[in-house]
Parts: C-alpha cells; sequence; structure tokens
C-alpha cells in the first residue's frame, strides 16, 4: 500500500497541468485562436506593409509635353505617382471617384512666366492635393533660382536627417494581435475549460480523490499560461524573422514582452473564470465571452491607434486592459523601454487583475 | 467470514430545502464483501453513496469509513476509497493512458497504465479516448480508474445500467475479482436478478429510508417461509439464458 506516504499537492497540481496542457494542444479551437487567427493578421498586414507608402496619384494629359523641367522634376519625386495612360475623359471620371487625385495640365509659354502648371482637383483628393501643390512650390523654387540674374535668396532650408528606426506597419500590427490573442486564449480557453469540467463531472470525480482544489486551479493556469507564452513567443518570432519586427534589444526585448504577455493572460484569465462561473452551459460561453473580448478586439488599438477614435470614445478605450497591455508590448518591442517605463500600464493590468479576480472569487462554480 | 465493519452509517439524514432525500438511515457493511444498495430511482442511493465518498455533505448522523471519522478525517477516507460515478466524464482530449497517469498524479502515486488497463482487459485501448468506447469499455475504465490507489473499498454506482447482458456478466466477473483480492464493493444497482449473484449482502432502500439489510439467500428465504409463491410456475431458464446460450457467453470485442 502506498498510503502512508505523504500525499503530495505539487505531484497533484503537475499532473493536472500536463493533462491540461496535452488538452489544450489537441483542442483545435485553442491552436487556431491562439497561433492561426494572429498569424493570418500579420501575414496580411506584413505583406500590405510593403506597399503601406501613401501616394498621391496624379493623371497627366497624353499630350503633355513630358521633356519639361518641371515634370522631369515631379517623376523624380517618389510620393508623386503619375499616371498617363487616360483619356481626358477616364480622368475627369476618376478624379470625381478619388481614384485619382489631381490631372496635372502643364503648359509652356514664351514669355515669363515660361511655365503655368494647371492642377484641377477635387473634395475627394483630401490632403493629396496639397501635398502635390507643396512639392510643385519646391520646384518651382529650385526652378526659379537656377535662372542666372536670381535675386539672392531671403532664406533657404538646411535639412538634416536623424537616424531613426522605420516604423513599420508590423510593428504596431503584432503587439495588437498577440494581445488580442492572450485575450482569446485567457477568456475563452479558461472558460470553457472550467465549465466543461463542471458540467462532465470530471471536477466532481478528482474531488474524490485527495486533489486540493488550489491545485485543480493552479494546474489549469500553468498549461494555459505555459501554451500562450509559447504561441507569443511563437508569433513574435515568425514576425521579427519573416516580416522584420523590431525587437529593438534582442533577446531582452523578447524576455519584457513574455513578461508583460504573462501579466496579461492572466488578468485574461480571471475574465474567463468569471465567465465560466456566469454561463449555465457551453452554448451560453460565447455570448459571454464575446461581451469581454469583442468590446477590447475594437477599441484596444489591436488594429489602428486609439488615438483616431473620436474624443468621447477615448476613455472608454483607455478603461480596457488590452488597451494597456498593446501599449506596454508596442513601446517595449519598439521603443526599447524598460518594464520600468512601462510600470504605469502594468500598475493598470495590475488593479484589473484585482477587480477581476475579486469578483471570480464571489461567480465561480465547482459544482 | 469475519463480520468486522468497515463502514458504519448511524442516523444518516439528508435535506435539500425541505425535501427530505435521506431519513436516517443506519447499516454497517463489512470489510471483504460486495454490499449493495437497492431501491428504486430517486430511492436515497445515489445522496447516500455521495456522503459517504465525501462528495456531498451530510445534514446530520455519523459515518465511518475503514476507522475515519468522514466529518474529521475526510482526507484519509479519501486516500484510500476508489469512486465511480453515474455518467461521469473524463479529462477531454486525454487517451486513457494518460487518464490512468493524471488520476496516479492526483493520488500522488505512480502507476503503470498498462497494468491498470490490464486489470480491466483494456491494454489494446490504451491510445483510444474515453469517448470512443463502448458501454462496457466505459464501465471498466471507470472501475480501473477506481483501483489506482489500492483502495480498501470502492463505489460503485449503478456499473451496469445500460449494458448489454455478456457485458454486464463480464462486469460481474470484475467486480468478483476485485472482492476477492481483498476491496470490500459498494454497489448500488435497480436490477434485483444482478444483486441476487453479485451481492453478499444487500440493504433495500426505499424513500429515503432502509426497510432490510441481509443476504440475498435469507430474504429469499424468509420470503417464502412466509408462504409466498410465485403466481406462475418457476421456468427452468430465464429468457436471458436463451439469449446468453445462443448468443455465446464470452464476451465481445465490443
Amino acid at each position: 500500500m502506498n498510503q502512508n506516504k505523504p500525499y503530495s499537492n505539487l505531484k497533484a497540481t503537475l499532473a493536472i497541468a500536463k493533462a491540461s496542457f496535452r488538452s489544450i494542444i489537441r483542442s483545435p479551437s485553442s491552436v487556431v485562436f491562439t497561433l492561426l487567427f494572429p498569424l493570418i493578421f500579420i501575414l496580411v498586414f506584413g505583406f500590405i506593409s510593403g506597399t503601406g507608402v501613401m501616394s498621391v496619384d496624379v493623371g497627366v494629359a497624353k499630350t503633355n509635353d513630358t521633356l519639361n523641367p518641371v515634370y522631369q522634376a515631379l517623376k523624380k519625386v517618389s510620393v508623386i505617382r503619375l499616371i498617363h495612360n487616360q483619356t481626358p475623359g477616364q480622368m475627369e471620371t476618376n478624379l470625381k471617384k478619388g481614384s485619382i487625385d489631381a490631372i496635372l495640365n502643364i503648359q509652356k509659354n514664351t514669355t515669363a512666366p515660361y511655365f503655368t502648371v494647371n492642377i484641377q482637383h477635387s473634395k475627394a483628393s483630401g490632403d493629396k492635393e496639397a501635398i502635390l501643390r507643396s512639392t510643385l512650390n519646391n520646384i518651382f523654387f529650385q526652378l526659379n533660382s537656377h535662372i542666372p540674374d536670381a535675386p539672392p535668396p531671403v532664406a533657404i532650408i538646411k535639412e538634416v536627417e536623424v537616424v531613426t528606426r522605420e516604423y513599420k506597419t508590423i510593428d504596431f500590427i503584432l503587439p495588437g494581435q498577440l494581445g488580442f490573442a492572450l485575450l482569446s486564449t485567457g477568456v475563452f480557453g479558461t472558460a470553457f475549460v472550467f465549465l466543461s469540467l463542471r458540467i462532465t463531472l470530471v471536477i466532481k470525480r478528482f474531488f474524490a480523490t485527495p486533489v486540493k482544489r488550489y491545485s485543480i486551479v493552479i494546474g489549469e493556469a500553468i498549461a494555459r499560461i505555459a501554451f500562450a507564452l509559447i504561441g507569443a513567443l511563437f508569433i513574435i518570432l515568425i514576425g521579427h524573422y519573416a516580416f522584420s519586427f523590431t525587437l529593438v534589444h534582442g533577446v531582452v526585448t523578447v524576455l519584457n514582452m513574455l513578461l508583460l504577455s504573462l501579466i496579461g493572460v492572466v488578468v485574461f484569465m480571471g475574465f474567463g473564470f468569471v465567465v465560466s462561473g456566469i454561463a449555465k452551459n457551453e452554448s451560453t460561453v460565447p455570448p459571454i465571452a464575446n461581451m469581454i473580448t469583442l468590446p477590447q478586439f475594437l477599441l484596444s488599438g489591436t488594429f489602428f491607434s486609439i488615438n483616431v477614435f473620436p474624443a468621447w470614445l477615448q476613455p472608454i478605450s483607455r478603461a480596457l486592459p488590452l488597451t494597456y497591455l498593446n501599449d506596454s508590448l508596442r513601446k517595449v518591442a519598439f521603443e526599447g523601454a524598460s518594464l520600468l517605463d512601462v510600470s504605469h500600464q502594468i500598475l493598470i493590468m495590475c488593479i484589473w487583475g484585482i477587480v477581476v479576480y475579486a469578483v471570480a472569487v464571489k461567480t465561480f462554480k465547482w459544482e | 467470514m469475519a463480520k468486522q465493519p468497515i463502514i458504519t452509517v448511524k442516523n444518516l439524514v439528508k435535506n435539500y430545502g425541505d425535501f427530505h432525500a435521506v431519513k436516517g438511515i443506519s447499516f454497517e457493511v463489512y470489510e471483504g464483501e460486495i454490499f449493495g444498495l437497492l431501491g428504486p430511482n430517486g430511492a436515497g442511493k445515489t445522496t447516500t453513496l455521495e456522503i459517504i465518498e465525501t462528495l456531498r455533505d451530510k445534514t446530520s448522523g455519523e459515518i465511518t469509513v475503514d476507522g475515519f471519522n468522514i466529518d474529521t478525517d475526510a482526507a484519509s477516507i479519501k486516500k484510500r476509497i476508489g469512486v465511480q460515478l453515474q455518467a461521469a466524464g473524463y479529462y477531454p482530449n486525454l487517451n486513457l493512458s494518460e487518464l490512468i497517469e493524471l488520476f496516479s498524479g492526483l493520488y500522488g502515486i505512480e502507476r503503470s497504465p498498462a497494468e491498470m488497463l490490464g486489470k480491466v482487459a483494456l491494454n489494446d485501448k490504451a491510445k483510444a479516448k474515453y469517448k470512443e468506447l463502448s458501454g462496457g469499455q466505459k464501465q471498466r475504465f471507470s472501475i480501473a480508474t477506481t483501483l489506482i490507489n489500492n483502495p480498501r473499498i470502492v463505489f460503485l454506482d449503478e456499473p451496469t445500467t445500460g449494458l448489454d447482458p455478456q457485458a454486464r456478466r463480464n462486469l460481474w466477473d470484475l467486480i468478483r475479482e476485485i472482492r476477492d483480492q481483498g476491496t470490500t464493493v459498494v454497489i448500488t444497482t435497480h436490477y434485483m436478478d444482478e444483486a441476487e449473484v453479485l451481492c453478499d449482502r444487500v440493504a433495500f432502500v426505499d424513500g429515503g429510508n432502509i426497510i432490510g439489510v441481509d443476504t440475498p439467500d435469507n430474504f429469499i428465504d424468509k420470503l417464502v417461509a412466509s408462504g409466498f409463491e410465485r403466481p406462475k410456475e418457476v421456468k427452468l431458464a430465464s429468457l436471458e439464458d436463451v439469449f446468453i446460450n445462443m448468443t455465446g457467453k464470452e464476451w465481445r470485442a465490443e
């Protein structure tokens, strides 16, 4: 008989963690939510980012003299895309639709001024017309100052370019996707597991063994966290090697990101415990869990910066935990911030954690 | 057989609000016997069993299991009993070997999955998932999980419900084997034929009361002595005997 040996809670906890981890990696939904979805989004945005630079599309009449210096200078500006395979009629329609931003007609004169540039634009072109105009002014200034008897310039521009890291789309998108993956696995995964263990009486069967309740919770948590962090590492590495995701301090940055992910997933699991307590059966989990994840998905800066939201919406965004996880991940990865630099974000996540677990303790059901 | 009680239940009461599920029952289970709790659905069998198994709180009464008081030593009791629940599921996405490994961990001991599955003739299903098993195989696997900690007592709650005659007979053999190796078995059932051939002693539970505890033979003898006669002449075989005879007693690969 082995009943005289002291009972090991650690062994029991690890046995649950191992079983749970095996179960998670064999569950299609957890793999899809934690790895596949974020990777698809990263893939999509990774490819978009290649052509991500804004361009001003300018239609040029076919009859235009392409040898004049204004045209030649415009051709060298990368922001301006000159289009000359459209008829005047097509250009007119496209301008109205906004698919081209302006129509240009460069007229050569026999007396000064030697060139007149006619610009036709519409409201649909927005700021792009201003970019075109300032580009042209720049060209004119250069041309004018090359006239032999030009007056000395009143003011000149001296430009110095500061070397910075290029902020790529992936640098914004990846932390957002990572944050959202942690949110989904934390909320959905935890809620489904505890609800189904309760409904199928697996937990009741566990209670007929000497296992302690905290062993069950901790064992499940270890498995979920391990899976989430492996997923996070996978996303970061694919982002870095396939899409040049910026990791300012290399391995240290990765470790900092994983630590932030850990804080995030622990907080999000709290929501999962709450959902598993509220939900009556498996079909009521998704609606309740979506009420927690969807607003954060949309409002926490997963796809675009929360600064673009209207002023009344921003306070809501700034109240959500995912906002702070995303924000801290971006700061750490791209700006090279230390964990101390993002202590404000960490603090807010911890406050969320305390609140959520306080609710979870009240709502959680074992049977 | 030396009649040494291993479970003692005294005046057990369980109320759910106004509903009195168990109304002050007392009985003893002796070491090394197969003890049957018999009665219709809703009689209080499962409630009684789950209280003894430490899974449910009692309203009042005293229970001792293998010398341990249920109020003060539930943890010690859990270590020396094996429990099969009615309709309990198992951890999702794991195969039988992995489930045995999990339960070994829950008891804090090392047991070889192959050895445990061997005891219930499920070695060839080691890599199968629980939900892929047939009804009989599921019950045999459940019994394997109750034996992991070398328990002094195993509790089986309606293990044969829904099984075909072969699987049922096969399970009886398994339960007798467990008893023969010195483990006390407490079983609930509502099949009287099963209790008659399997149980050493039975208790009848009805409406939350125990209305009799004795060996099946004594019960039958007493009834016959009171002048009871079956309305029809007893046939020398039952339809189930015919079925077993025609389909073969050996149990199917299911």
